[in-house]
């Protein structure tokens, strides 16, 4: 019994890390067309950032996520608006080619800057440890990381529902002429949705290294699973994505307790079996094309 | 989605066009009798291009996942001689062959059903996954260490593959021609004809009645045979199967030389080729832990600058140079 709630429990940490980095590329590629493959740069961008900030200059674990975030989402809107943007319309192929080459420039310029060995910086003390609730000790790291994907799904979910903006972002999606006509931005629109995608990627990053581990491969490593993500929970889709990170996470880290042997198999088993029943993803969003 | 049309349009003229390729190949074979190595890697590299060429330029299909067929070739190839202990050349090319086309064809059933973007994703995850089965089965493919123990036998019974390569270099050279006389047939004939105009409008091919999904899975089998002599042909020339056949960087290397040559052109592959693995050979050497900076930088400048290939801007540089003498 406790073997599987720890299963669950972990689970859910993994599932929730992977929400925060993937939530991004999943906006970026069924609302802007473009499939991001540096995406998985930005976390580890974040993830090495804090290495730095925490880690060499010695600044506070909070503050450095503050830092963080906002250079990230500066990072990313910068990109979006010199950059990606003029290939929107591009072939995909296009996109990936150029993507993928930030990717391996970047793994090449942290080995440059930090080596090719594993990276890490100590969580604070207020992290550690277990908190005991009945029979359960809690680790608080990821019961914490847990409650603090909760919250970024929440508040996505309110702003997107429940404002001014996010009327603003579903009318851009579904009608990207008419919102303009309208008198949307939708440039400026888009920059920020790609900074706060980066930006949560970054945080998103950071945070796993506790779990995952960081070295300059990691945005290779990931690529895939959060490629996965995406389509399983139907690109563009918020609610898919976290319903497809929370499964996989929970699917990962059952597989690596209870067969070893199969590794990341029942992951790749679980996708193709979705597909054939859904090819457009758990929960198809309000997809540009 | 941007189209393709002036990619395998019907006039890739006359085979013989082909001949300034193996007269090249001649004269490195005697020019440079050190570096037969580096050539074979060349043409090894070409014939892999042609499959990229066969999926994408001419099947319109948007694949990032061609290690995965690459990979299974030359896995099974290399399978072939150290479990079954058949060491014969030519049948093991065939076996590579059919074990890129069994993956493409078992693959594309699923890969092909999305759109655009979901073609290109499902087909990096494909690879992806193959590469977690060599992964966890190290105890079969050596994992990271590699399968080891493939010691082909002489081509026809005569020709032993030699330290030098020099086996090696003709053996890549007439599997290139055979592969490129396939390629060249098929966009010729009438099927080539129905798969471009499923390439341009699949729309209105579904409508007249082509069958597209299954055009569309005939062609990506067709490209996987030809991923997999490629790889096939790295594993008996190398003697060696790295897991990195496997490798995602595999997949967009391969697209990288095409897309850099001119995709849909009957020399895009070879330039793309013969400019990527001498560059490669050069970078590498010159700092092998960075050489991922400048792959990566070359990646960028393909897609940004180099849509159409390096041949398409030689050849408006010619038509510039002419228009103005005239």
């Amino acid at each position: 019994m406790s073997l599987l709630f720890y299963i669950v429990f972990d689970g859910l940490a993994l599932g929730m890390l992977l929400f925060i980095i993937t939530v991004g590329l999943s906006v970026t590629m069924g609302v802007m067309n473009f499939v991001n493959l540096a995406h998985g740069a930005f976390a580890m961008g974040g993830g090495y950032g804090l290495v730095l900030l925490v880690g060499q200059w010695g600044v506070g674990f909070m503050p450095s996520l503050v830092v963080v975030a906002l250079v990230f989402f500066a990072v990313g809107a910068i990109l979006e608006t010199l950059l990606f943007r003029h290939f929107y319309t591009a072939s995909p192929l296009t996109q990936v080619l150029m993507t993928i080459g930030i990717v391996y420039m970047s793994i090449a310029a942290i080995t440059y800057f930090f080596g090719p060995l594993s990276a890490g910086f100590p969580i604070p003390e207020y992290l550690r440890g277990r908190v005991a609730i009945g029979e359960f000790g809690f680790p608080v790291y990821r019961a914490a990381i847990i409650v603090f994907g909760a919250v970024v799904a929440a508040m996505l979910y309110l702003v997107i529902d429940h404002t001014l903006v996010g009327a603003k972002v579903r009318a851009a999606v579904s009608n990207r002429h008419m919102a303009e006509n309208a008198g949307v931005n939708v440039p400026a629109l888009f920059s920020v949705l790609f900074g706060i995608g980066a930006a949560l990627a970054a945080v998103g990053g950071a945070l796993s290294i506790e779990i995952v581990g960081l070295t300059p491969s990691y945005a290779l490593t990931f690529l895939v699973l959060v490629l996965l993500i995406v389509i399983i929970g139907g690109m563009g889709s918020i609610a898919g994505t976290l319903v497809a990170s929370l499964v996989i996470g929970i699917l990962d880290n059952a597989g690596k307790f209870l067969f070893p042997q199969a590794g990341a198999f029942l992951i790749y088993l679980l996708a193709f079996a979705i597909l054939l029943w859904k090819p457009r993803g758990l929960l198809p969003g309000a997809s540009a094309h | 989605m941007t189209r393709m049309k002036r990619n395998f349009s019907g006039d890739e003229g006359p085979f013989w066009a082909f001949l300034p390729v193996y007269a090249a190949a001649a004269i490195w074979y005697f020019a440079f009798p050190t570096q037969l190595h580096l050539g074979t890697a060349v043409m090894i590299m070409v014939i892999f291009a042609m499959s990229i060429d066969m999926v994408l330029g001419f099947g319109g299909i948007n694949t990032l996942g061609q290690a995965a067929l690459y990979g299974a070739g030359a896995y099974a190839a290399g399978f072939l001689c150290v479990y079954a202990g058949w060491t014969e050349p030519a049948t093991g090319l065939m076996v590579g062959a059919i074990a890129g086309a069994v993956v493409a064809a078992i693959s594309g059933l699923l890969i092909l059903r999305g759109d655009d973007l979901t073609v290109l994703a499902l087909s990096i995850v494909v690879a992806g996954m193959l590469l977690e089965m060599a992964n966890t089965f190290e105890g079969i493919t050596g994992g990271f260490d590699g399968l080891r123990g493939i010691d082909m036998a002489p081509i026809l019974g005569v020709f032993a593959f030699d330290l030098w390569g020099r086996t090696g270099f003709v053996w890549a050279a007439m599997v290139m021609f055979l592969v490129q006389l396939a390629l060249w047939r098929i966009v010729a004939s009438p099927f080539g004809v129905m798969m471009r105009g499923i390439r341009e409008n699949p729309d209105r091919m579904a409508t007249i009645g082509a069958p597209v999904l299954w055009r569309r899975l005939a062609i990506y089998t067709i490209g996987g045979a030809m991923a997999g002599i490629a790889g096939a042909l790295q594993t008996q020339t190398a003697e060696f199967v790295s897991m990195d056949v496997l490798s995602f960087q595999v997949s967009a290397t391969v697209l990288t030389v095409v897309i850099m040559g001119g995709l849909g052109r009957i020399y895009g592959a070879f330039v793309g080729a013969v400019i990527y693995v001498l560059f490669q050979d050069y970078m590498a050497k010159l700092a092998p832990q960075y050489w991922f900076f400048w792959l990566g930088l070359l990646f960028l400048l393909v897609a940004v600058f180099m849509q159409r290939g390096i041949l398409d801007i030689a050849l408006r540089i010619v038509a510039r140079l002419r228009r103005g003498s005239a």
